[in-house]
């Protein structure tokens, strides 16, 4: 985590919670500080608490106790159109009864700028996202992804050095998505602008971030770049939601050099894991190992290592990809995938195989 | 578009038929369905919406009490008043009545006494001149010892039968179709050589009326918006749990009948009622100079904007419900106060639902009867208390239907200013 003490922060929540109803805490403990043009993505499951700290940080809600901080001054007692955030909603939130070019003029009015530099920098805003031809529709004539091309256009237009966005692709199809992911970061980054992203879609989170954070029941659980979550989870919430993942539980048995740890599985199996989130044997562990670094072929494992006796349930051809479902320390859920490679085997379900992998990639986490 | 000769080609089907005939061949059961489904509904409206509309535009420009008399249990139609009607059919308006129009007179008050109908006939004469009934039932007794020259006869019996404004309404009321009751419901009426003029200062009522219950209707909308607009935001914004017993507050009077909540009324505002008694209990108020909230416009004001408050609050809160809080909340991100916000994103889309509440209550009001006849007063009353009186104390139907029909004219008028100004499809009432 950055130091929070760290007077470059542009952004910094410090030590904030907040409750709706005075009997559950929604958001708890949050410390957060980002620096200027970074993208930042609050990930987590629907009711983590996502939405409220970006209401909190735009000032709509106030946070029940702690200080955020935007550019070193708190800003509990700013209101929300003195703040100059721009904001990107879910369901765009383009005003109806005005036409696109009134849509983008509004920020510009209400702070009191001349025709001339309106119409200038409307138009600027709208060829960043290619919709200049637009501006003289209404928002109900466009679709939903011309309609987030517009929101966006509209969050930027006033140039606010500091944009929240709510889930602002969740409305939209798989492939205009991915377009648009690709056109949020290249603004963001083009712009310098520092973002606020907030998703439960993992893989946007991955692709689009400099660095997320890991939401769960009102608590960051991991705050790191896309890679070190993916490779690195720090606890078996973050192993799990991000990316596709396998678990095998036990218990430690002893503690090795290189942060590494002996660890008997449930069925009696011993293994060989990363000692990440456990401390001393005795203690229950979640083992996490990625689907793609098992090992079925045994020649490709290091000496020693161990091995695990698996049995196929089931087989299924994905193109690029083979995903084998396996029976294994009890469990039917163990998945591996292979590339689809000229020498890699497809597996007949009933089949019985050895498994291995790097004690380096299987992390012992948390029960 | 002369050029697109593809766009004037018939289409057609596989077989070849022009699409258009299969189409509104393929729909035609369809179609015949949803018209039987309809047509009950339909039919009602004819018989009771339709047709009694019909029945008072008619009326209003229509009466026979001067020209036919229908007995009452056979339904015979007997013509009455045909000598004088041929004598006014050949002389002109304003001539003086000769001793031919007498005898006229004379012969067609006999027929109308055989007829037992005098009354009657001078009734609708009355409409026109007051104070005209009591001759003709008083020639009525009279007519069959009369003797010529019966000018004098007639000027023995009274000399009003000499009057030329007696004689001009008599050659009004000789047509069974006439204007005339439009005339009297905008204070006009006819002099005698037949001009139109207005009627005395002190017996222009209706005009007065009319203005009063345009002005009181306005006044009654514009305090339901008041009062309705906050309410119904509350409503929109509130949980869910909370909402529903705010709304079920709001609803209330709809399940109260209208009598009881405006007896209700009367409790608490008149003189001696609840409120006063409480302000002078607390010492706001001397005991002398109580206010007088009842039995005036006041009071009509008052019960009426209570009575007609739900009808603003549910098509309000029927758009406000819809407006997801993000747009307020985009437009204060974006800069806005939240004044300006409420002003240019708010308000604008609630202005459907505005203008579907201003409608109905306003249409509502300008026909209410019971509240303003109860609470109202002597200045508290409505026009619609005015056809009422016509319709059930002096019988003057026509002149009922004529002031309803003016009403109705208005409403439609003020509907199609409503739909060029603000367009009907605009229109939001749930
Ligand atoms: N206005 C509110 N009043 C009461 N509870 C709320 C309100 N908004 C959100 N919550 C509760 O706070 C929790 C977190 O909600 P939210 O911040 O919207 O989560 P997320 O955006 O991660 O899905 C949820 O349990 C939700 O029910
Ligand atoms: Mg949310």
């Amino acid at each position: 985590m950055t130091d929070l003490a760290n007077d470059q922060s542009f952004v910094k929540f410090d030590r904030v919670q907040k409750s709706y109803d005075g009997e559950v805490l929604v958001v708890k403990d949050l410390n957060l500080s980002l620096p200027k043009g970074e993208f930042l993505t609050m990930l987590g499951p629907s009711g983590s608490g996502k939405t409220t700290c970006l209401m909190m940080l735009a000032g709509f809600e106030t946070a029940t106790h702690g200080e955020i901080l935007l550019d070193g001054s708190p800003i509990n007692n700013i209101p929300p159109h003195k703040r100059g955030i721009g904001m990107v909603f879910q369901n765009y939130a383009l005003f109806p009864h005005m036409t696109v070019g009134e849509n983008l003029s509004f920020p510009l009015e209400v702070r009191g700028m001349d025709k001339s530099v309106r119409e200038e920098k409307i138009k600027r805003a709208l060829d960043m996202v290619q919709m200049g031809d637009f501006i003289n529709r209404r928002p109900a004539q466009l679709s939903g992804g011309q309609q987030q091309r517009i929101a966006l256009s509209r969050a930027l237009v006033f140039e606010p050095e500091l944009v929240l966005m709510d889930e602002p692709l969740g409305a939209l199809d798989k492939q205009l998505r991915e377009q648009l992911q690709f056109e949020i970061t290249r603004l963001a980054h083009d712009l310098g602008i520092t973002t606020v992203y907030v998703t439960h879609d993992q893989t946007e989170a991955l692709t689009m971030s400099d660095r997320v954070a890991v939401f769960e029941d009102g608590r960051i659980q991991q705050l790191a770049p896309p890679d070190k979550l993916y490779e690195e989870p720090e606890n078996s919430f973050v192993a799990q939601f991000i990316g596709e993942n396998n678990t095998l539980e036990g218990v430690v048995t002893a503690i090795k050099d290189n942060n590494l740890c002996e660890i008997k599985l449930d069925d009696g199996e011993i293994i060989d894991a990363n000692a990440v989130n456990v401390s001393k044997v005795g203690e229950r562990s979640r083992v996490s190992i990625r689907p793609e670094r098992v090992e079925m072929n045994k020649d490709r494992l290091q000496p020693g290592a161990h091995t695990l006796k698996a049995e196929v349930m089931e087989f299924i051809y994905m193109g690029d990809m083979f995903r084998t479902r396996l029976r294994v320390a009890g469990k039917d859920d163990f998945v591996v995938k292979t590339r689809n490679a000229p020498d890699q085997q497809r597996l007949e379900p009933g089949t019985q195989i050895d498994i291995g992998w790097l004690p380096e990639d299987c992390r012992a986490l948390d029960a | 578009m002369s050029e697109t000769s593809a766009s004037d080609e018939i289409l057609t089907t596989a077989d070849g038929k022009p699409l258009k005939e299969a189409l509104a061949k393929a729909q035609f059961f369809a179609k015949r369905r949803a018209f039987i489904l309809v047509l009950p509904l339909l039919a009602f409206i004819l018989l009771t919406f339709v047709m009694p509309i019909g029945q008072m535009l008619h009326r209003s420009v229509k009466n026979e009490g001067f020209t036919v008399h229908t007995d009452v249990t056979t339904g015979v139609r007997t013509p009455i008043m045909t000598e004088l009607s041929i004598w006014f059919d050949q002389n002109p308006s304003g001539t003086v009545p000769d001793e031919a129009a007498y005898t006229a007179l004379r012969n067609d008050i006999g027929a109308l006494d055989e007829l037992r109908s005098a009354g009657s006939a001078g009734t609708r004469i009355n409409y026109l001149r007051a104070g005209s009934r009591s001759l003709f039932t008083k020639a009525a007794r009279k007519w069959d010892k009369m003797e010529a020259p019966y000018q004098d006869a007639f000027y023995d019996l009274d000399d009003e039968w000499a009057d030329a404004t007696l004689w001009a309404a008599m050659r009004q009321a000789s047509s069974s179709y006439t204007f005339d009751f439009y005339l009297a419901a905008m204070d006009y009426t006819r002099d005698g050589d037949g001009s139109v003029t207005k009627v005395n200062e002190n017996r222009q009522v209706y005009i007065k009326l009319f203005v009063r219950t345009l002005f009181l209707s306005l006044l009654i909308t514009f305090m339901t918006f008041i009062l309705a607009y906050p309410i119904a935001h509350l409503l929109a914004t509130l949980p869910l749990r909370h909402s529903n017993i705010l709304m079920i507050l709001v609803l209330l009077p709809f399940w109260t009948s209208l009598l009881v909540r405006t007896t209700s009324w009367m409790v608490l505002l008149q003189s001696q009622g609840v409120v006063n008694d409480a302000m002078v209990g607390v010492g706001i108020l001397a005991d002398e100079s109580r206010l007088q909230m009842m039995y005036n416009q006041t009071g009509t004001v008052i019960a009426m904007t209570h009575i007609l408050l739900p009808f603003m609050v549910l098509p309000l809160y029927s758009v406000m419900r819809p407006i997801n809080p993000s747009y307020v909340r985009a437009a204060r991100s974006l800069g806005a106060t939240s004044w300006t916000a409420f002003r240019r994103i708010y308000f604008p889309q609630t202005v459907p639902g505005i203008g579907a509440g201003a409608l109905l209550v306003f249409i509502l009001a300008v026909g209410y009867y019971i509240t303003p006849a109860l609470v109202g007063g002597a200045d508290g009353q409505l026009i619609s208390n005015l056809i009422a009186f016509h319709m059930q104390k002096s019988l003057n139907w026509s002149l009922a239907a004529a002031l309803a029909s003016l009403l109705l004219g208005g409403i439609l008028l003020l509907y199609w200013l409503y739909d060029r100004l603000v367009g009907i499809d605009n229109l939001k009432l749930g």
